[in-house]
């Protein structure tokens, strides 16, 4: 029996890592919560418009009925009522998110500037486009194109602050992979020391530079500079 | 030589009246079954879901009491819905018998008495020693994981709802741990699942330790000791103390919480012994041959 135990103990803390091109439906806690709260019920899924959630089947990384969907196979299309949450019985999708703009799936993340074509000089940003908060989660970023010195690059950027995670960048991006995907938010986000100050917003509240007369330090440039 | 379990009640009563009960059950199993794939097969949805949670007509709430404990001690508080769905049917399989559940819904049934069958057919010989109360440590097992986990870990095996989220959803790999609790059936000990290991099962029991719906031996003088009722009851050791207490003061109502009220001793008698009655038959103490009961089922 603690043999038993054990292994199933082992295999509960396996499925508690979620394959990062899973994504939980909107509301979802996080994901230890979400395991102990979900009752693998499926009412979400019944209840998506657009047919979009799936339960995990043995076999698949994910916890064995419990819902997600991959973003590239099809995005969460925000309805505004956010039927899935209403249908969940158990609170594993929490019924306190009202506002779809605020659910929090995962987090856009632009992974390869290397194949972006808006990175390449093209005007893609088929992602901009599909962007649900187009303008606010993903705004297009003007760069001078070091290539030719005249042409503009404009690069999409996701704002965390605004991107829930949707996943329809990701569904859209026209390359064979895509170039953006969601991620799970504890992989993408990056986070600040605790004392961290950022010095142009410190100079703001000061009212005054911080620090009097100029510093002068030495000049450290990147080799291909040189 | 001794005929076929059941054989005598077929001659006396005729085929049909000797398996009423059991055509009565496989006609409830897959009704419940029905209900569930009525929406994602024809688009009628009636039922919502699958037996962890459902939703019917989309007003009744039916919930696991089973998972939805092992949900709460993983320190989840559900929302009302579950609440209420796991209160119905507590009150539900409390009035009907706990493992009534077991016998005439669960969907992993119709997969044990298929290997049970298979297994009196080949004559498969021998059967491992597992005790019958192997299932209360397993449910302890599965509750102690929830609290130390914080998460429902016997959901990621739970060869129950597999089964029946399998069927309904689509079951990807999880046709292995069914083809293993019907091999394990068929090979390593008979009624090994269902009557020694589940602790979905062991739950219905504690869920129905005091239920009014019961089967009464309530002819049991007529006994003419075929012994077909043993041999066709999966939890066999129910049986003996209302059939055979008479002299011990013992009333003729099966108490044990492991009778799964499945009715086939009924079927297969001859005499008609047995019949469906209420635990108060056992007249002016309600309670009466509890305790040897209790004792008889425990001694396994």
């Amino acid at each position: 029996m603690t043999l038993v135990g054990t292994g199933l103990a082992l295999h509960t803390g396996q499925a508690k890592a979620l394959p990062p091109e899973v994504i939980r439906p909107p509301g979802a806690r996080a994901e230890p919560e979400f395991l102990g709260a979900c009752l693998r019920c499926g009412m979400c899924v019944r209840d998506c418009p657009y047919h979009i959630l799936d339960l995990a089947k043995l076999g698949q990384n994910t916890a064995v009925g419990t819902p997600y969907f991959v973003a590239r196979g099809g995005p969460c299309e925000m309805c505004v009522d956010i039927p899935c949450v209403k249908a969940c019985p158990s609170g594993a999708l929490d019924p306190t998110l009202t506002d779809i703009n605020r659910a929090r799936m995962g987090l856009a993340v632009l992974a390869d500037h290397e194949t972006c074509l808006n990175f390449l000089g093209l005007r893609c940003e088929v992602c901009y486009r599909a962007c649900p908060l187009r303008d606010k989660a993903i705004t297009l970023e003007q760069q001078q194109n070091p290539r030719s010195s005249l042409h503009a690059m404009f690069i999409p950027t996701v704002h965390s602050d605004q991107c829930t995670g949707c996943g329809k960048c990701e569904h859209a991006c026209v390359l064979e992979t895509t170039a953006i995907r969601v991620l799970p938010r504890r992989l993408a986000k990056g986070e600040l020391g605790g004392h961290y100050r950022l010095g142009w917003e410190e100079q703001k509240k000061a009212g005054k530079p911080l620090i009097e007369g100029v510093m002068d330090l030495p000049d450290r440039m990147p080799e291909t500079t040189k | 030589m001794k005929q076929g379990i059941g054989s005598e009640a077929i001659r006396v009563k005729g085929w049909f009246a000797a398996h009423q009960w059991l055509l009565a059950r496989r006609a409830t199993q897959f009704a419940v079954l029905a209900l569930f794939l009525a929406g994602p097969w024809l688009g009628y949805w009636i039922v919502k879901g699958n037996l962890n949670y459902s939703l019917t007509l989309g007003v009744l709430p039916l919930a696991d009491p089973y998972v939805l404990a092992q949900s709460l001690v993983a320190g989840h508080t559900p929302e009302r819905n579950a609440l209420v769905g796991a209160a119905v049917i507590l009150i539900a399989y409390f009035l009907v018998g706990g493992r009534t559940y077991c016998a005439w819904v669960c969907p992993v049934n119709v997969v044990t008495d298929a290997a049970h069958w298979l297994r009196a057919r080949l004559g498969v010989p021998g059967s491992a020693r597992i005790s019958r109360s192997t299932r209360y440590w397993i449910l302890a097992m599965t509750l102690a994981l929830a609290l130390i986990t914080g998460s429902i870990s016997w959901e990621l095996v739970n060869p129950v709802s597999m089964l029946h989220r399998g069927i309904i959803f689509g079951i990807g790999a999880g046709w292995i741990i069914i083809v293993a609790v019907f091999l394990l059936d068929l090979f390593v000990a008979g009624r090994a699942w269902c009557g020694r290991l589940c602790p979905v099962g062991a739950f219905y029991s504690a869920v129905g330790r005091f239920s009014p719906l019961r089967i009464v031996a309530v002819r049991r003088e007529q006994c003419n000791d075929c012994a077909d009722c043993y041999a066709v009851c999966p939890e066999p050791l129910v049986v003996k103390p209302a059939l055979k207490g008479a002299a011990d003061g013992i009333g003729p109502v099966i108490l044990s919480p492991h009778c799964t009220n499945c009715g086939r001793c009924i079927d297969v008698c001859s005499r008609d012994v047995f019949a469906f009655g209420a635990r108060f038959s056992n007249r002016g103490n309600p309670l009466a041959g509890a305790a040897e009961q209790a004792a008889a089922v425990n001694v396994s």
